[in-house]
Order: structure tokens, then C-alpha cells, then sequence
């Protein structure tokens, strides 16, 4: 093994190669970190990032290469062997108790059995000196995402480690708040520890990185400096080609046009213990228009969706009206058949059955509204006219997959979104409710998925987008609320919204009140 | 080395077939191994305990009058199954079933006519079906685990039944035999080929209700609607489907199957209400549901097979004096394998080397594959 001006190298990674099945994850992949510089690792959804990263910190074993810690052949083979090393992680999904307290969650992931107390003291300290203050002694149930996300970096920190891996960070915070840990970020690097960032915001990574390997399909396409590029030739290295822009024509006259899903004073009280309650939501999308839902993940959009769907029933009939009829008594059949259509945010196992195939995800949905059609006399499935159905709706929506007809699970989350978009809109719903239309899809996708929502409002739909994706909001809607806390702020014309309104608001600044979000903007 | 169980990207089409036949050729070989500890040659007493039993035409009629119950009993688990609900109470269902079924050849034992066996057959499903009703009401309005319940009940039905013959509904000429009175001609299930065999209108029950839920399932929006709630049952709740009253379907349509097949094997086998009127069938019937893949097809199949190890049990006491208690190691084995076999469905085996990342020769093998 040669030492030579890879000594510098804190980590490097010599195609190293990850198979699952038939499906390379990760094709021989070569990448060098630094020491002190921050790394940005980037690609679309399914590009292979997180495998790569899986393998760095031992929780999945390589099928082939070779990875060397300060010039040193190393095997990871456990996620405590990465510690050891001083690797740590920041994963885009907490693994946080939520009725512990975040000492006690600290406590659980170190080994070294120091009393809690002790403990609490140290990520105290340590909190406030990286600027991210934390109350160790507060329960993580009653935390917001960004500071559970603390936790977790401060978890990381106290193992004091040399490379920190962070997985997505900036998707659950808000623009406020991902300013904040990119100081702690620079910080850190400024003691010489490196970062391994990964992400597809382009701006924050242009922002803060020192190198970037971009990743797509499993095989690095490009190493760069991201401060030399452009956002648009760093989206072009990751998908490959040009991405097609989104275009929304502005509606008129939508002051006069009826509002096709009217909530009023809708209320719900949280279901389980670590539920959002919903607080008097007040709402009205018109015919044409496309409405935006932003907010940090876990403020009651998810409570919201269900009881907008009818999953879950109102009380109060009138606190939801589709088409100036009642709905809030009725269940998501009942609501569907009223001209409502609805895309919840998971795919597998709530908007699609993962074993089933696509064509009876069809009939999922859609058995009540084209009743007359996919199902017959005595209630026997025609299961060739769903069959065509849902080639109908493969074609339109350019669905990709390997069989005529597969389950859902087989199909990649993009290709499969697609489908479960594309199959509401071969309804033309009068009323189209969206959770999350393209969390996880790539960008190819997704701007399909949004101009077709929007030609949609278009054609005189009414059209509710709940997304975390600030960016897609801006880009579809004509006016955009925030939910916080289970409140939803006054919808605010997309002509007068910022990115810095909007995320103020996301932050708790005070809701319902657009003046004063006005004033402090 | 060890063995890894790795994730099929796809359910496996041929491991879905072949599961059951490598269960029943893992089960043949494990009790081969039994019957040479048990001092018995084991050719010969598989011989004796899967062949001899089905030699000659009466004794085929013997085994479609045990493959019956079985069949209409799985036949309906397997809706539960499919649905996600784990009704484990068949067994107390059977019987409640014969028991509100012998009613009127019980109470009115006189009554003679065409309408008294369609109507003894009527009341035992529905006998069957709101016995099944209790497990379902208690899961739906309180959220109990109706495995428990449902097992629970199968004791008290069993109990009811004991009480029942040996107190009210004693047969007041029966020489205080804890039994019911015979019933009467037009209270017994006609036999099929009277010349040749024993067999009843049980086993063809059970095949019309194997076809008739074959097509529930699979070619009708309900069995969308169980598959649905089974498999993800949020996805259901997207669909529009409601659990509960799914819960009350599956077990009830189970209920009134296995009481259909009570109330046939008390009017078509036995003739008579007595402490114990089945065997079994209704837990056996568990094993004849996965056998058969929760499929009301293959479900035939696997309640004859099943049913043979009952008549081979019988033989193994006869022939070979062992225990006919070694028909339930078999169907316990039987199920033992097929849970494991269907490991090989979602799963296949693969050897590794312990710690050190693959070699690269196994890497393009996969590669390849």
C-alpha cells in the first residue's frame, strides 16, 4: 500500500461497491475527504447516497473496495467499529425516543456509562459553545424537528469525531434555522474536521462546500469546486440533462371564481400522545388556483391531510365543504365521490399497497368514483378494463417499469409517484389535495408531476399542495400558508411571499396575522 | 461460514409452488427419523400411514368425509387470514354450529320433510357465524386480541356442548349415555354413493364453498377489499375500506362456514349430538388454510392431504400399535415446515464467509446473476 499524497487524505474510498439484487447501488465508487474541508456528497433520490454513506459508517457491508482512514486500510463492519474510527453520523431520520429525555436519548448511544447527570452537563456545554442550545432535561416528544436535530449533532459531537456525516440535514428546518447550522458547520471545520454533507439543495451547497462528488445512478459523474459552478450545471451533472423549467401562467379574475374546497374552523385533537392537534384551520381554494401548504415536517400537515381526505371524520359536517356540499360527515368514498381526489404522502402502504399490482392500485382508489366502469354487476371486478386503465395512466404519466403490470413495490418511489398522481388526474378531480407530490422523486419527475398539477388548477380544479419543499411551492402555487403547530397562516399571494416571510412564519413567527408578518419582514 | 438470508427483489413464482411440496417431503423424511426411533421400520410404516389408507375405494370415501370439514373450515380461515384477523376459534364455531343446528332434530324429533335438513344446515352456519360474532364485537368496539378470544370461546363451546348432552338435551331413552337422541331419516345428510362408500353431501359443501370463495376473492371487489385491508391496512383506509366492519365479515363468513361444517358432520357422520363430535378439525383446519397458501383451490388439496393423516394416524394404531396421537406430531410438522419453506418465497439462502467483504469472484457471480 503506498503512502504517499494520499496521507493527506482523512478518508478515501477506492472503488468501493455496493449490490442489492440485480440493482448496483453503488458502482465503484472513488471519493477523498480532507481534513477540515466540508464535502458535499450530491444526486438525485436513489442516486446511491445514502448506501455510500451506509457503508462509511458500517451498517452495510461493501461487495467490493476498499476504504483507508489516514492512509490506513480500514474494514468497517459495524456502525461501532465507524465510531471507533471517529466517524460520525447525522441521519435524515431521527433515532430519538421520543418519551426520553434527550440526556437519556445521548446516554443510550454512548458506551462508556457515565451517570446522566454528567452527561446532561457535558452536551450543555457543549450545546451552547457550537451555538445550538439545548435543554437536556426536556422531553423529546415535546421537541421541535430542528431541535432534535440538535441531539442528534450533539450526540455525534460528544464522541468527538474527526469526520461528521450528515444526511439531508437542512430538509426539516427552516431557512432560519439551516442558516444556524451552517455556522455551527463552518465552525467546526475551522478546528479541522471534515464534513461529509449530503444533499440536493444546491444553493447551501454552493454556499459552504469546498468540494462536491456528484453521484448518479450508482457511479460518480464529476468531481468540483460548487463556488465555481452554477446551480444549473451542478442539476444538470446530477440528472444528467437539462431539466425542464416548470411554467405557470398567473390566474385572473380568481376573486370571483367559487371555491371548490372550503374549511372552516377545523379542529381535531391529537390521537396519540405525540400527535399534532389541529387548531381552528380556516381555508378556501377557488376554482383555478393552486394553493401551497409549507411547514416544517411534523406540525400537522399529516393531521391535516387525514381529516381534509376523510380518513378521519369532523364533527362538525360544515368544517369541510367540497363543491358547497357538506363533507365533513362523510368518509374519503364519500368525498371522492363528491369530485374530490387525494395523494397522500406515503406511497407504499398508504397511497399504494406495496403487493399489489399496479393495476389493482388502480382499483384502490378509484373503485367508488368508477364504480360503473372497473366493477360490474354483483360486484365482480372487471379486471381488464382497470387493466387498460392503468396502461392509460403509465403512458400519460411516463411511468418506467420492468413488466407490463408489476406490484407497486417494484417500481422506483419516482416512477411509482407518477403513478399515483397520474391516477387521480385521469379522474380530472374537481378538487385535487396533495401531500408531498414529489418528496423523494427525482427532478425529472417532479416537474412533470407539478406542471400537471398546475394545468390542472388550470382547467378550472381547485388544487391543495402540502409540501416541505419551499422551492415547489414557490414554483406552483399561486399563494402560499404555513402550518405551524397545527395553525395555518393566512394564505399569502405568491406576489408579496419571500422565501424569508415564508420562513419566518415556518419558525413560529405569529400566524393568522399577515400584517405582522408583513411588519417584521 | 454462515447463511444469509437475502431480500428477493420479487416474491419467487416457483417457491411459491414448490413451498408446500418441500414441506410435505421435509415432514415424510422427519417422520421416517420418528418412526425409526419408535423401534418401527420406516419404509413400512410410511407405507402403513400414507398409502395403506387409500387403497381401496370405501376407504377414499373415509377420507372425503374428513377432508370435508377441513375444507369448508380453511376455506373460510383463509378470508380471515388474508384479511389480517387471526381467528384461531374455528374449532368452538364447529361446534356451535352442530349445536344450533341439531335444534329442531333435537327438539322435534318427529318433524319429518324436505325443509327440516335446509333448514338445520341454515341454523348451524348461522349458529357458527354469531359464535364468530363474539371475538369480532370484542376486537372491533374494544380492540381485543381475538387470538385470545377466539381460542377462549372454543373452550366454553366445547363445555356448552358436554353440558348440553349430558343435561338438557339428554336422550331420555339413552340409557343415560351422554348423547342425544338418533336422529331422524329426513335429519341426515344423504350420502353420495351409497353402494360404495360412506361419504356425504359434507365433502360436496365444501368443494362449492371452495369455488364459490375462490371467486369471492379473486374476482370480486370484496376479496380486493380483504386483500387490501390485510396486506396494508392503510392503504385500505385510503381506499375507503373500513377494518371493522372487515373484521365482522371475515369472522362471521369463517363462523358460518365452520358451522356449516359442524352441523354436516353431526347430521352426515355421527347422527347424533355427542360430547365430542370432532377431532380437532377446526385447529387441523389452520394447517389446511397455509397449506393450501390461503388459496380455496389449493385449500382442497391440502384438507385431503391433511385428512389423510388422520385415517393414517388410525392405521398407525391399528396396524402398527403406535399412538394415533402421532397423526397431530404430523400435522404439527407439517405446519412447522411450511411456515419455514415459505422463507424460500421472499428470501433465498446464501453462504458467506464470516467477516471479510466479499470476494470478488462471488461479486461478478452476482453480477452475473
Amino acid at each position: 500500500m503506498s503512502v504517499d499524497q494520499d496521507a493527506v487524505n482523512l478518508l478515501e474510498v477506492r472503488g468501493l461497491t455496493k449490490i442489492f439484487g440485480s440493482l448496483k447501488a453503488c458502482d465503484t465508487i472513488h471519493l477523498a475527504i480532507a481534513k477540515g474541508e466540508i464535502h458535499a456528497l450530491l444526486g438525485e433520490n436513489g442516486a446511491g447516497k445514502s448506501t455510500l454513506v451506509k457503508m462509511l459508517f458500517g451498517s452495510l457491508e461493501p461487495n467490493a473496495g476498499e476504504i483507508f482512514w489516514n492512509g490506513q486500510k480500514v474494514g468497517i463492519t459495524n456502525p461501532g467499529a465507524a465510531k471507533k474510527l471517529g466517524i460520525g453520523m447525522v441521519f435524515q431520520h431521527f433515532s430519538l425516543f421520543e418519551a426520553l429525555t434527550a440526556a437519556e436519548n445521548i446516554a443510550l448511544s454512548l458506551d462508556d456509562g457515565a451517570p446522566i447527570g454528567t452527561i446532561a452537563a457535558k452536551a450543555r456545554a457543549l450545546s451552547y459553545s457550537y451555538g445550538l442550545p439545548l435543554d437536556p432535561d426536556s422531553l423529546v416528544g415535546d421537541l421541535s424537528v430542528g431541535e432534535r436535530q440538535r441531539i442528534e449533532i450533539i450526540r455525534c459531537l460528544l464522541q468527538t469525531p474527526q469526520l461528521i456525516i450528515l444526511d439531508e440535514p437542512t430538509s426539516v428546518l427552516t431557512p432560519q434555522e439551516a442558516d444556524k447550522l451552517f455556522e455551527t458547520l463552518e465552525r467546526l471545520r475551522s478546528e479541522g474536521k471534515s464534513i461529509l454533507y449530503i444533499s440536493h439543495r444546491l444553493e447551501e451547497v454552493k454556499r459552504m462546500c469546498d468540494r462536491a462528488t456528484v453521484l448518479r445512478h450508482g457511479k460518480v459523474v464529476g468531481h468540483c469546486n460548487p463556488r465555481d459552478e452554477t446551480a444549473a450545471s451542478l442539476a444538470r451533472m446530477m440528472v444528467g440533462s437539462e431539466v425542464q423549467a416548470v411554467v405557470r401562467q398567473p390566474v385572473e379574475g380568481i376573486d370571483t371564481a367559487p371555491s371548490l374546497l372550503e374549511i372552516t374552523n377545523l379542529s381535531r385533537q391529537p390521537a396519540t400522545p405525540f400527535s399534532i392537534p389541529l387548531k381552528g384551520i380556516n381555508l378556501s381554494v377557488r376554482a383555478g388556483e393552486v394553493i401551497g401548504i409549507a411547514g416544517v415536517a411534523g406540525n400537522g400537515q399529516g393531521e391535516f391531510f387525514e381529516a381534509v381526505s376523510g380518513e378521519v371524520l369532523q364533527q362538525d359536517a360544515a368544517s369541510v365543504r367540497i363543491r358547497e356540499k357538506n363533507a365533513g360527515g362523510l368518509n374519503i368514498t364519500g368525498r371522492r365521490l363528491l369530485g374530490a381526489a387525494f395523494v397522500p404522502e406515503e406511497r407504499l402502504g398508504h397511497g399504494a399497497a406495496p403487493r399489489m399490482k399496479l393495476s389493482e392500485n388502480l382499483l384502490l382508489s378509484r373503485h367508488a368514483t368508477d364504480g360503473k366502469v372497473f366493477v360490474g354487476s354483483g360486484g365482480t371486478v372487471n379486471s381488464s378494463t382497470i387493466y387498460s386503465a392503468a396502461q392509460r395512466i403509465i403512458e400519460a404519466m411516463d411511468v418506467r417499469k420492468s413488466a407490463p403490470d408489476p406490484e407497486a413495490a417494484a417500481l422506483s418511489g419516482g416512477n411509482l409517484q407518477k403513478f399515483i398522481v397520474g391516477r387521480e388526474l385521469d379522474r380530472k378531480p374537481v378538487v385535487m389535495v396533495v401531500n408531498q407530490p414529489t418528496w423523494g422523486v427525482d427532478a425529472g419527475a417532479a416537474a412533470h408531476i407539478r406542471q400537471a398539477l398546475i394545468e390542472l388548477a388550470r382547467s378550472g380544479s381547485a388544487v391543495l399542495v402540502i409540501s416541505q419543499d419551499l422551492d415547489e411551492l414557490f414554483e406552483i402555487s399561486d399563494a402560499i400558508a404555513v402550518m405551524h403547530h397545527g395553525e395555518l397562516s393566512k394564505p399569502m399571494p405568491i406576489a408579496e411571499a419571500t422565501f424569508e416571510k415564508v420562513g419566518l412564519l415556518m419558525g413560529g413567527a405569529e400566524t393568522g396575522r399577515d400584517e405582522h408578518a408583513a411588519e417584521v419582514a | 461460514m454462515r447463511l444469509e438470508l437475502v431480500k428477493r427483489p420479487q416474491r419467487s413464482m416457483l417457491f411459491s409452488m414448490l413451498s408446500p411440496f418441500i414441506a410435505f417431503a421435509l415432514t415424510v423424511t422427519a417422520g421416517a427419523i420418528m418412526f425409526a426411533f419408535l423401534g418401527v421400520n420406516p419404509a413400512s410404516a410410511l407405507f402403513t400411514y400414507f398409502i395403506s389408507p387409500i387403497t381401496e375405494v370405501w376407504q377414499l370415501h373415509e377420507l372425503a368425509i374428513k377432508a370435508a370439514p377441513l375444507i369448508l373450515i380453511a376455506v373460510g380461515l383463509s378470508v380471515c387470514y388474508r384479511a389480517n384477523i387471526w381467528n384461531i376459534g374455528a374449532e368452538g364455531q364447529f361446534v356451535f354450529g352442530a349445536i344450533a343446528g341439531s335444534f329442531i332434530p333435537v327438539m322435534y324429533p318427529d318433524l319429518q320433510g324436505p325443509f327440516v335438513l335446509p333448514m338445520m344446515l341454515l341454523m348451524g352456519m348461522v349458529g357458527g357465524a354469531l359464535y364468530a360474532g363474539v371475538p369480532a364485537l370484542l376486537k372491533a368496539r374494544f380492540g381485543t386480541n381475538e387470538i385470545l378470544t377466539s381460542l377462549m370461546l372454543v373452550y366454553v363451546a366445547q363445555l356448552f356442548l358436554d353440558w348440553m348432552v349430558r343435561g338438557p338435551w339428554r336422550d331420555p331413552k339413552g340409557f343415560n349415555f351422554p348423547q342425544t337422541v338418533q336422529f331422524n331419516s329426513s335429519a341426515i345428510l344423504p350420502e353420495l354413493m351409497p353402494m360404495s362408500g360412506r361419504a356425504n353431501m359434507g365433502f360436496v359443501f365444501a368443494l362449492v364453498a371452495a369455488v364459490l370463495v375462490w371467486f369471492l376473492m379473486s374476482r370480486m371487489l370484496k376479496g380486493f377489499e380483504v386483500r387490501v385491508l390485510g396486506s396494508s391496512p392503510r392503504a385500505g383506509r385510503f381506499a375507503g375500506f373500513s377494518m371493522n366492519r372487515m373484521v365482522f365479515f371475515a369472522f362471521m363468513l369463517s363462523g358460518a362456514l365452520a358451522g356449516l361444517a359442524g352441523i354436516s358432520e353431526v347430521s352426515g357422520a355421527i347422527g347424533q349430538l355427542q360430547p365430542s363430535i370432532s377431532p380437532g378439525y377446526g385447529f387441523t383446519a389452520i394447517i389446511v388454510a397455509f397449506l393450501g397458501r390461503l388459496n380455496p383451490l389449493g385449500i382442497v388439496a391440502a384438507g385431503l392431504v391433511l385428512g389423510l393423516t388422520y385415517l393414517g394416524g388410525e392405521a398407525a394404531q391399528s396396524v402398527l400399535g403406535i399412538s394415533d396421537k402421532v397423526a397431530r406430531v404430523f400435522q404439527g410438522m407439517l405446519l412447522f415446515f411450511v411456515l419455514g419453506c415459505d422463507t424460500l418465497i421472499h428470501y433465498r439462502i446464501r453462504l458467506v464467509g464470516l467477516g471479510a467483504p466479499k470476494s470478488k469472484a462471488v461479486a461478478k457471480l452476482e453480477e452475473a446473476r
